[in-house]
């Protein structure tokens, strides 16, 4: 233990980390509860030297406004279907990792590709996979028709060409390209933090089912899964985490508008709405929506951490 | 169930690319273990017991030879089709289950025709908690269990099945020197109530001459001898089998036999019968020392260790190969602990002579 009288040391060690912390994140949470309940509030009226009411009404507006609701809307969407999907497809291919010997190095390293990949350059891709109509080659006005690969791979099958993300495409298709990208961009993290996991779990406790003869899915279920359910858990909560925080992933593919042409905004998030408001000007309404989403996070963890305190094994 | 091993042999193909010799694990094995019988495979680390058990498992395949269970040739049975128990060194518990789901879990698992009803499950699952005394630690899980409970848990998850052969990987090692005594008794105890073929492996001479009706001792994947406890301590075979067992240790010198003498030194210690002159090893078990005064044998007396029951004489003797020779004597002897010599004469049938070159027995 450390004396109390060389406690000051302790103190001159830490303060560089203190000092960092509490400028770049214990005063903006302060500032950011500040701003949220200071009616209307804007920096720049602020500086002008116009004072403000206290009160709730940026929540109030916030709550009221449709924008806000789309957003929290396909927030909460994207956030429902891709945690449980990249979770489950996670751990089986965790699974299939794990029992195979040749090749795994190299199989490990594709399935990690894409997390030290840049989310906007993938995006991109996805953008250029979906896409109806190929790119500008040529001269100017020359527009060669060459459709994405996905959609050359349906009509390869016989089936009619969809239009995702271009002009024209519906809210579905376009939630469908997010939910595949997010849940493939989700997978690399949740496929490294169950393998190794899995690779924790005893060998013996397979030997030993195994000589009481138990069939595979009764090991995956009895056996795997409850044994995994520490790391399940991990992968989950920090999945839902992540996942309200969905911001970079569709302008990746959706560049600043956030939707295909012509439908502008159509898939902005919860955080494309606090950024939006802060470029507006707005920073109250900003503030207000943060806390909102700090608060529906928060509960959300407080449900997973509720819910796996009574299914896992630690 | 009698067990029946065949020219089995095991050999693990080497991984280091550059020493590309190969490990015979085990090693042309062939014996008979009879039925209902508790039998120790002995031996130092890297006699291949535990592989010989895990063959005999089913989760390793041997390179050769056969495994019989009676008559059925089981060796390319998987392990669920064999009909055996493993108790695994660790013991294996699934830690998220209750005593009562991990001494279930085997019995949930069997299917068409053998596939039970819940309650003859549970019937089954109390009975075998009953036979290893853990029917009141039913609802706990591993981790609030000593570890000599463990032991039990998984002792009855290998025998709800009731399996043709219980295989036991270590199962004293893992516990603390009280409770190895009073689990190898209980081991002893399930064997005689369930009358099922019981196979352990050991590294410990003690654990398997007490419990054993049969000890099987290996070295190196070679089997050396096979017989009951009492036979091999009696009659070892060659000097690694004499060496291997009894505590304390078995005392060895550098000796010679001359005209049907065995010399130690220059001093004639035993006469012996049909050995021909030769330089010998020789091994006297620490019982085989009579103290006498005008006994052969002279030794420098360094210690005497009361006991209460009898006294342990240490002393020296340049030819003997340890460097102290203990030997163990009745109390009532009167030793005289301030000489400096200290004489004994030898008892024939504790007094063991091996060839100097192949270590076999020749007396």
């Amino acid at each position: 233990m450390v004396e109390s009288k060389s406690s000051w040391k302790a103190w001159l060690y830490l303060s560089p980390a203190l000092v960092l912390l509490l400028i770049f994140t214990v005063w903006p949470i302060i500032n950011t509860v500040r701003m949220a309940f200071l009616e209307n509030y804007s920096g720049l009226e602020a500086i002008g030297g116009r004072s403000f009411s206290i009160g709730i009404a940026n929540f109030t507006k916030v709550i009221s406004y449709k924008k806000f609701l789309d957003c929290l809307k396909t927030t909460v969407l994207l956030c429902v279907i891709t945690v449980p999907v990249s979770s489950i497809l996670a751990l089986l291919i965790a699974v299939c990792l794990n029992s195979i010997k040749p090749l795994s190095r190299m199989l490990q390293t594709i399935f990690f590709l894409p997390y030290v990949t840049n989310s906007i350059a993938i995006g991109m891709v996805f953008a250029a996979m979906f896409n109806i109509i190929g790119n500008n080659i040529g001269s100017e006005n020359e527009i060669i028709t060459t459709a994405g690969i996905i959609n050359n791979i349906i009509e390869f099958f016989g089936g009619h060409a969809v239009n995702w993300i271009n002009a024209g495409s519906t809210y579905a298709a376009n939630m469908t390209v997010m939910i595949i990208y997010i849940v493939w961009n989700a997978l690399p993290f949740k496929i490294l933090i169950l393998l190794g996991g899995l690779q924790s779990i005893n060998k013996q406790y397979y030997e030993a089912a195994k000589v009481d003869g138990t069939s595979r899915k009764r090991i995956f279920a009895r056996i795997t899964v409850p044994l995994l359910s520490p790391m399940i858990a991990y992968v989950v909560i920090t999945g839902f985490i992540g996942g309200f925080k969905e911001y970079s992933s569709i302008v990746g593919v959706f560049g600043k508008t956030m939707g295909p042409a012509g439908a502008d905004k159509r898939l902005n998030t919860m955080v494309g709405y606090i950024y939006d408001s802060l470029s507006l000007n707005r920073q109250g309404l900003a503030s207000a929506a943060a806390l909102i989403l700090f608060a529906i996070i928060l509960l959300v963890t407080l449900v997973n951490l509720y819910v796996s305190k009574k299914k896992v094994h630690y | 169930m009698e067990v029946t091993l065949q020219n089995l042999t095991k050999i693990f193909p080497s991984k280091n690319k550059k020493d590309p010799t190969e490990v015979v694990a085990v090693n042309d094995f062939t014996f008979t273990i009879p039925d209902g019988k508790l039998i120790g495979l002995l031996g130092p680390s890297g006699c291949g017991k535990s592989t010989t058990l895990y063959m005999l498992s089913g989760l390793q395949k041997p390179t050769s030879g056969r495994i019989f269970f009676g008559k059925d040739d089981v060796t390319e049975l998987t392990p669920e089709n064999r009909g055996v128990g493993l108790v695994f060194q660790n013991y294996a518990l699934y830690p998220h289950m209750t005593v009562k789901q991990n001494i279930l879990f085997p019995l949930q698992n069997l299917k068409g025709e053998d596939k039970l009803e819940k309650e003859e499950m549970l019937k089954r699952a109390y009975e075998t908690a009953k036979l290893v005394q853990i029917d009141e630690l039913m609802e706990r899980k591993p981790s609030e269990l000593s570890g000599g409970q463990q032991q039990r848990v998984a002792i009855a998850r290998a025998l709800v099945k009731m399996p043709r052969v219980l295989l036991l990987d270590e199962p004293l090692s893992n516990l603390d020197a009280r409770l190895r005594l009073q689990t190898r008794e209980e081991i002893k105890r399930i064997q005689r109530e369930t009358k099922i073929t019981t196979i352990f492996v050991t590294h410990d001479q003690e654990e398997a001459m007490s419990i054993s009706d049969l000890i099987v001792v290996m070295k190196l994947g070679v089997i050396q001898q096979i017989d009951k406890p009492q036979a091999v301590y009696d009659n070892p075979v060659n000097l690694f089998v004499a060496k291997f067992l009894g505590t304390p240790p078995i005392n060895v010198f550098n000796g010679k036999v001359l005209n049907n003498e065995l010399y130690i030194g220059e001093e004639k210690v035993l006469k012996v019968e049909n050995v021909a002159d030769q330089e010998v090893i020789v091994g006297i078990r620490p019982e085989g020392f009579i103290l006498d005064k005008n006994g052969p044998l002279s030794c420098n007396l360094s210690n005497v260790e009361v006991m209460g029951r009898d006294v342990s004489i240490v002393s020296t003797n340049p030819n003997s190969q340890n460097p102290i020779i203990r030997s163990i004597i009745d109390a009532d002897n009167e030793i005289d602990h301030e000489s400096e010599k200290v004489r004994f004469s030898l008892k024939p049938n504790k007094v063991f002579i091996f060839s100097k070159e192949t270590e076999k027995r020749l007396f």
